[in-house]
């Protein structure tokens, strides 16, 4: 730009971005050092516990399956109970091709799991999105009762109810294996393979899109009138974050050999909700505190209470959307800002 | 002769057997201060949600500068210059002040479609957003969250939303509704210094506003036009007295 700026107005344009509120907003991206804590805990699991790296690996799969909820209905506000059709795309696409020997080299596998799952969340989100609530609602969960409806009944393509078992995975980069008795390879690949989705993710909220979506989940009608095309960025959104849990279903084919049926249940759709609801939606690391919590909670309420494991948990979300609507980090957040409050004041 | 900003033709909105809007033909000249009165339920908030796309006509058609907008879309006809403010809030309650005027200016600058880059980079669009909260005096609670402020700042928040998109139309619903009378001084003094090239199309209750803020006057009745004139000629037009401002007068406790 060449427009000749007085001296007086630049120090007025520097005052402006100097604002707090600007501050606030021009910061927000940067990382911050607890940020690193997830990935260091991550990578202590992997030292600490070697026995149970099949239970870390399945914990970072539902991560980023939370994580790709988040980004839909955290965000975009999308109230969805459908989401395993995503997530059993990609494990379909996956487990199709490696069962029925065309393609089993992984990393592209996982792209080809995205893709398909983008394909049916690009189609489905075209007529889903023009409905809101509950209507919006029930057609997720009829989507992926279509589908896995489908898969069962293409018994010959997909194993039907008894799914695809021994999926033969070639190794990663040629090199490492998948092994079946000892999960390390799984569980670095799927740390990895988290890490890149998450970090996409996280540009993209923090991005002027991302800005929008959650202008969107805030007041769709206002959003409407400020010129934005609402529902190309609902699609839009949605596509991403269908393919980012096809990409987890892929990984969950991979890491345990097989496919079936379950990828797609209502089941798996309700229990990522709960996690995402359980860690706090829209804030990114609600993915991965919920994701911990509802696992260890499985784990530890089980073996106390094996029959009614599942009553401590209801209880627990009861509680939850009574008093915390934005879950456990949202607790952390207001515990933070009322001690940070006392620290300023004494 | 000054040149048409917007207009409609024979627009009309029926809702089932109700007819909302009645064949109304409009003018709103460029730079207009233009106060649209009539009693309730007589079809002005209707009539600008027809304006802006929100609702469909049933008949009739809207032109922008003589151009056919009927068919377009509500975010196609902003993209044009047609803003307005709500009757009741519409506001991202949960986002601070500043963001809620950034997400209005990022949209009309074009950033919004962008994904991968941070929107702190755009300081212009946080610059810019930060210079509209300071002519509007809100630049104090920048940071606060929308939901947390009195109602009379809201409502400013409101029109900051709108005037962010740079209209060369801007429709206000009532933009005074709601707020203790010693605050709508607030958003009147904001009114009063709005551009003056926009055209500004104000739905108003209270006859001071009116008659201290518009050059023209249109008074709609039961979804048509009734009269229309200078606030002089509406004042002294005893029909309109008859229907609407003896109405005001009995319900003025609220004005």
């Amino acid at each position: 730009m060449n427009v000749a700026v007085s001296p007086a107005e630049q120090a007025a344009v520097a005052a402006r971005i100097a604002h707090p509120a600007a501050r606030v907003l021009i910061r927000r991206h940067h990382f911050r050092w607890w940020e690193a804590l997830p990935w260091l805990a991550a990578i202590g699991f992997y030292f600490a516990f070697p026995s149970y790296l099949a239970f870390g690996t399945e914990l970072l799969i539902t991560v980023l399956f939370a994580l790709s909820l988040d980004l839909a209905l955290g965000y975009a506000g999308i109230i969805t109970l459908g989401h395993a059709a995503f997530f059993g795309t990609g494990a379909y696409a996956v487990g199709l091709l490696a069962f029925h020997g065309i393609w089993t080299e992984p990393i592209t596998s996982l792209m080809l799991a995205a893709l398909a799952a983008a394909v049916v969340g690009f189609a489905s989100g075209l007529v889903l999105l023009r409905t809101r609530g509950l209507t919006l609602l029930m057609l997720t969960i009829c989507t992926m009762a279509l589908l896995q409806e489908g898969a069962n009944m293409a018994h010959d393509l997909t194993g039907g109810f008894d799914g695809l078992p021994n999926l033969a995975i070639a190794p990663i980069f040629g090199v490492f294996k998948f092994n079946p008795l000892y999960d390390n390879t799984q569980y670095l690949y799927a740390l990895a393979v988290l890490l890149i989705c998450f970090l996409l993710v996280r540009t993209l909220v923090y991005s002027p899109f991302g800005q929008s979506l959650t202008g969107i989940r805030e007041n769709l009608l206002r959003m409407h009138a400020v010129g934005s095309p609402v529902r190309r960025r609902l699609v839009v959104c949605y596509t991403i974050s269908a393919a980012l849990a096809g990409i987890a279903g892929g990984l969950w084919a991979q890491t345990n050999a097989y496919v079936n049926l379950s990828a797609l249940d209502l089941d798996r759709a309700a229990t990522v909700l709960i996690i995402l609801i359980l860690g706090g939606h829209g804030r990114l690391y609600g993915a991965f505190v919920g994701a911990v919590a509802y696992l260890a909670l499985e784990h530890f309420l089980a073996r106390i209470y094996p029959t009614a494991w599942q009553l401590g948990l209801g209880l627990l979300l009861v509680l939850i959307a009574l008093f915390a609507h934005n879950g456990i980090l949202g607790i952390g957040e207001m515990l933070w800002r009322r001690f940070g409050a006392r620290r300023a004041a004494s | 002769m000054t040149e048409i900003s917007l207009e409609t033709q024979g627009l009309s909105r029926h809702f089932g057997a109700l007819t909302a809007v009645n064949g109304i033909d409009f003018k709103l000249e460029a730079g207009a201060r233009h106060a649209l009165i009539g009693p309730n339920g007589a079809g002005k908030t209707t009539f600008i949600n027809l304006l802006t796309g929100l609702v469909p006509p049933t008949q009739g058609r809207v032109l922008l500068a003589g151009f056919d907008i009927t068919a377009k879309a509500q975010a196609e006809r902003v993209k044009l210059g047609i803003a307005r403010t709500f009757q009741i809030n519409r506001l991202f309650r949960g986002l601070s002040v500043l963001e809620n005027v950034c997400i209005s200016v990022a949209e009309r600058v074009g950033a919004a479609p962008s994904m991968f880059y941070p929107a702190g980079k755009r300081t212009d669009v946080i610059e810019e957003s930060m210079y509209l909260l300071e002519t509007l005096r809100l630049d104090d609670v920048a940071r606060h969250r929308v939901s947390e402020l009195p109602y009379g700042r809201q409502r400013l928040v409101e029109l900051a939303i709108a005037i962010g998109l740079r209209p060369e139309v801007l429709l206000l619903d009532e933009p005074a509704a709601g707020v203790a009378s010693a605050e709508t001084h607030i958003i009147l003094d904001a009114i009063e210094r709005l551009p003056e090239q926009i055209a500004v199309l104000i739905i108003e209750h209270d006859m001071d506003v009116v008659f201290r803020f518009a050059k023209r006057v249109t008074v709609m009745v039961g979804g048509a036009v009734f009269a229309e004139g200078t606030p002089r000629e509406i004042e002294a037009n005893p029909q309109v007295r008859a229907v609407y401002l003896g109405q005001a007068g009995h319900g003025s406790g609220h004005g």
